[in-house]
């Protein structure tokens, strides 16, 4: 077992963990603080037979494993926050061609090119809504270098069942810092193969008719000759300007997300159920709040934490019933206020919200969250 | 490309019934989006037959596209078909080759599509030599949005962005895939279609990447606004004013605003092979294998 445990940062074990996912295409382009994921790769997937290449830019890095994932594989790329927001007309394409792909952004401070090697939160709601239209939105936050692991995976499989983008939600801090984990056996967490049509001669790619996920999928070049567009179409692929097809092509998107929710439901609490105090973290935002609920109980207070690592789509009743008996919410995070919008929704009326924001590209300090809630609380 | 075993016609079909019957997706794609007197058509003929005359297994081929009046060509051809996002045919294209090398893929490009929001992939696609054939079909206008300047639109003419005539400089598309480093590069137009046939035939073939330009007329974006009486008639000015190219030392090829009374090349520009992307990769993970087999000697 001891052999197992390694010393490893999350943008190291998000490239090991997409291997384990069954990766074998990563396109790219540098920029920190993601890059330890594609210079890893450019190492490993050759060994494996597989496909690395760094493209001209983002826009086509993305494009390059949307194609490849249409031949065949599982394909992820990696970027922080300009990147990302290149990226976004194809995460869109992906989602309206129901293309499985895997984004990592390893947020870093914005906006703009904004601080390339310091941390940020910054972008929780590119992750829903940085692409134009209502497309549907799958993200996951995780918080440590091991839960990196499994969000990768996981993000790798929802990819192949729900057919659409996948976004991991690193930061800087995350991305380069070093845990040390006990790396997970092989076949200790499930990875899900893409799905092959039985018959490729009566192929179709599409099927508005249902929500429903874990599809087959088509390799361009098995038989299917099928068609793929970012235009609304119709079953056969077609563009349409017909209102009840166009309705059925973007409601079948965004249902096969809504209608499937529970299937990504996947959050942590600590002692929220009756708590007064109730913290709503996410990432590594969520490691500081920690340490102040641990100095919260030790001063004999009644304190929760709810942590979503599924971001989008978000656990709104699941919160709503949480935090529905605490008297104030706790919502630390490294940006201006986004998550303590979705918080604010979903929280009771008389709920004392105090939000704890950072966004000079500092880690967000326990002290400085202790000490923002000690204000609030005798402000009453 | 992928040569099919023994030179066999997979698809062997002949008469413009039998292209239709063996090409062409039935399922209500008709009519087509393009303008009476659109030069596209007869690019999808001159295409579908190279493959024809290859002997590409429909399965084979991917025809992959931006966005503009020429990238909805793939929704009408019966092959694995990908219609992209404007300008990013060949970074689709590049992914689904590399992931794929037995596939024949090939892109077709509007020049808005190919050389502005494209430029960057064009010239990468060119520098990376991707044995893929990039077929740009040059209108000289956005055709689709309703004929805006684009990048090859000629110095002087009127566009409904450029009212009062275009002042900037057009780029030569051949140039600029002769500076990129590909590896086979002509020009045709519609009017030259037996031609045009034999270039993406031998564009299709060279394992690397291709870039077949072909003029093609816009009336409705184009023509109309610059003295041009009829479509047909842009097609027969095509005829007049293209110039066959003979390579010879002294007869270099020269762009086409150079060439007196908007005459213009036409014909091979560049044939020649060098290493291709997907085989150089092919080559790296075959010797990365055999060092990790010896580590000794690694």
């Amino acid at each position: 077992m001891a052999e197992r445990v390694r010393l490893i940062t999350g943008n190291h074990i998000i490239a090991e963990a997409a291997l384990a996912a069954g990766c074998t295409f990563f396109g790219g382009y540098p920029i920190t603080p993601s890059s330890e994921i594609a210079e890893s790769l450019s190492r490993k997937l050759p060994e494996i037979g597989g496909y690395f290449i760094q493209m001209e830019d983002e826009l086509a890095s993305l494009a390059a494993c949307i194609g490849a994932s249409l031949v065949g594989h599982k394909v992820m790329t990696a970027t922080s926050g300009p990147g990302y927001s290149l990226m976004q007309e194809h995460i869109g394409f992906a989602a309206m061609g129901e293309v499985p792909v895997v984004v990592v952004n390893v947020m870093r401070g914005g906006p703009s090119t904004g601080l390339p090697t310091k941390t940020s939160q910054g972008d929780l709601y590119q992750a829903k809504y940085g692409t134009h239209g209502d497309a549907p939105a799958i993200a996951f936050v995780p918080a440590t270098v091991r839960e990196a692991f499994d969000a990768t995976v996981k993000a790798f499989n929802f990819a192949e069942t729900f057919r659409t983008p996948v976004s991991i939600l690193a930061d800087e801090v995350l991305g380069h810092m070093i845990e040390a984990v006990e790396m997970p056996e092989p076949g200790s967490y499930e990875v899900v193969e893409r799905i092959k049509p039985e018959d490729f001669s009566t192929y179709s790619h599409y099927d508005h008719a249902t929500a429903q996920i874990g599809k087959p999928l088509a390799n361009y070049g098995d038989g299917a000759r099928f068609h793929v567009t970012g235009l609304t179409h119709d079953e056969t692929g077609f563009p349409t300007n017909d209102p009840e097809l166009i309705a059925k092509c973007h409601n079948r998107l965004l249902d096969k997300v809504t209608e499937n929710a529970d299937k990504l439901f996947w959050r942590e609490t600590d002692g929220i159920e009756n708590a007064e105090i109730a913290f709503v973290a996410v990432g590594t935002a969520s490691r500081a709040a920690r340490v102040v609920i641990n100095r919260l109980r030790s001063e004999g207070r009644s304190v929760g934490l709810y942590r979503p690592i599924t971001l989008w789509p978000f656990p709104a009743d699941d919160l709503k019933n949480s935090i529905s008996a605490a008297k104030t919410v706790v919502v630390p995070e490294m940006n201006a206020g986004q998550l303590v919008e979705e918080v604010r929704k979903y929280a009771a009326p008389a709920t004392r919200i105090v939000q704890v924001n950072r966004f000079d590209g500092e880690l967000i300090t326990p002290d400085e969250i202790y000490a923002s809630l000690k204000a609030a609380l005798e402000e009453v | 490309m992928t040569e099919p075993a023994d030179g066999e016609k997979i698809n062997a079909a002949s008469t413009a019934d039998e292209l239709y019957d063996c090409y062409l997706r039935k399922t209500s794609k008709f009519p087509h989006v393009w303008c009476s007197g659109c030069g596209i058509g007869i690019v999808l003929g001159s295409l579908i037959r190279s493959i024809e005359h290859i002997g590409l297994k429909k399965d084979d081929v991917l025809v992959v596209s931006g966005i503009g009046c020429s990238s909805r060509l793939p929704g009408y051809v019966d092959f694995n078909t990908l219609h992209t996002t404007h300008g990013r045919a060949l970074a689709f294209g590049t992914g689904a080759k590399f992931g794929r090398p037995a596939l024949n893929v090939i892109a077709v490009m509007g020049d808005g599509d190919a050389l502005a929001i494209g430029g960057n992939h064009f010239i990468h696609s060119c520098r990376r030599n991707i044995d893929i054939t990039a077929v740009v079909i040059n209108n000289f206008n956005y055709g689709m949005t309703g004929g805006q300047n684009s990048p090859t639109t000629p110095e002087g003419s009127i566009l409904t962005t450029a009212p009062y005539g275009n002042i900037e400089n057009p780029f030569d598309t051949c140039d600029l895939a002769l500076g990129s480093g590909a590896t086979f590069v002509a020009r045709s137009t519609v009017y030259h279609v037996a031609e045009l046939k034999e270039y993406i035939t031998l564009g299709i073939r060279n394992p690397g990447f291709s870039v077949v330009e072909v003029y093609a007329p816009c009336y409705t974006g184009y023509g109309r606004r610059n003295e041009a009486k009829t479509p047909t008639g842009m097609i027969a000015q095509l005829g007049k004013d293209a110039v066959p190219f003979k390579k010879t030392l002294l007869n270099r090829r020269k762009p086409p605003g150079s060439l007196e009374g908007g005459k213009f090349h036409i014909g091979i520009f560049r044939d020649e092979r060098k290493n291709e992307f997907c085989n150089s990769y092919a080559e790296l993970v075959k010797k990365r294998k055999k060092d990790m087999e010896n580590p000794i000697s690694s």
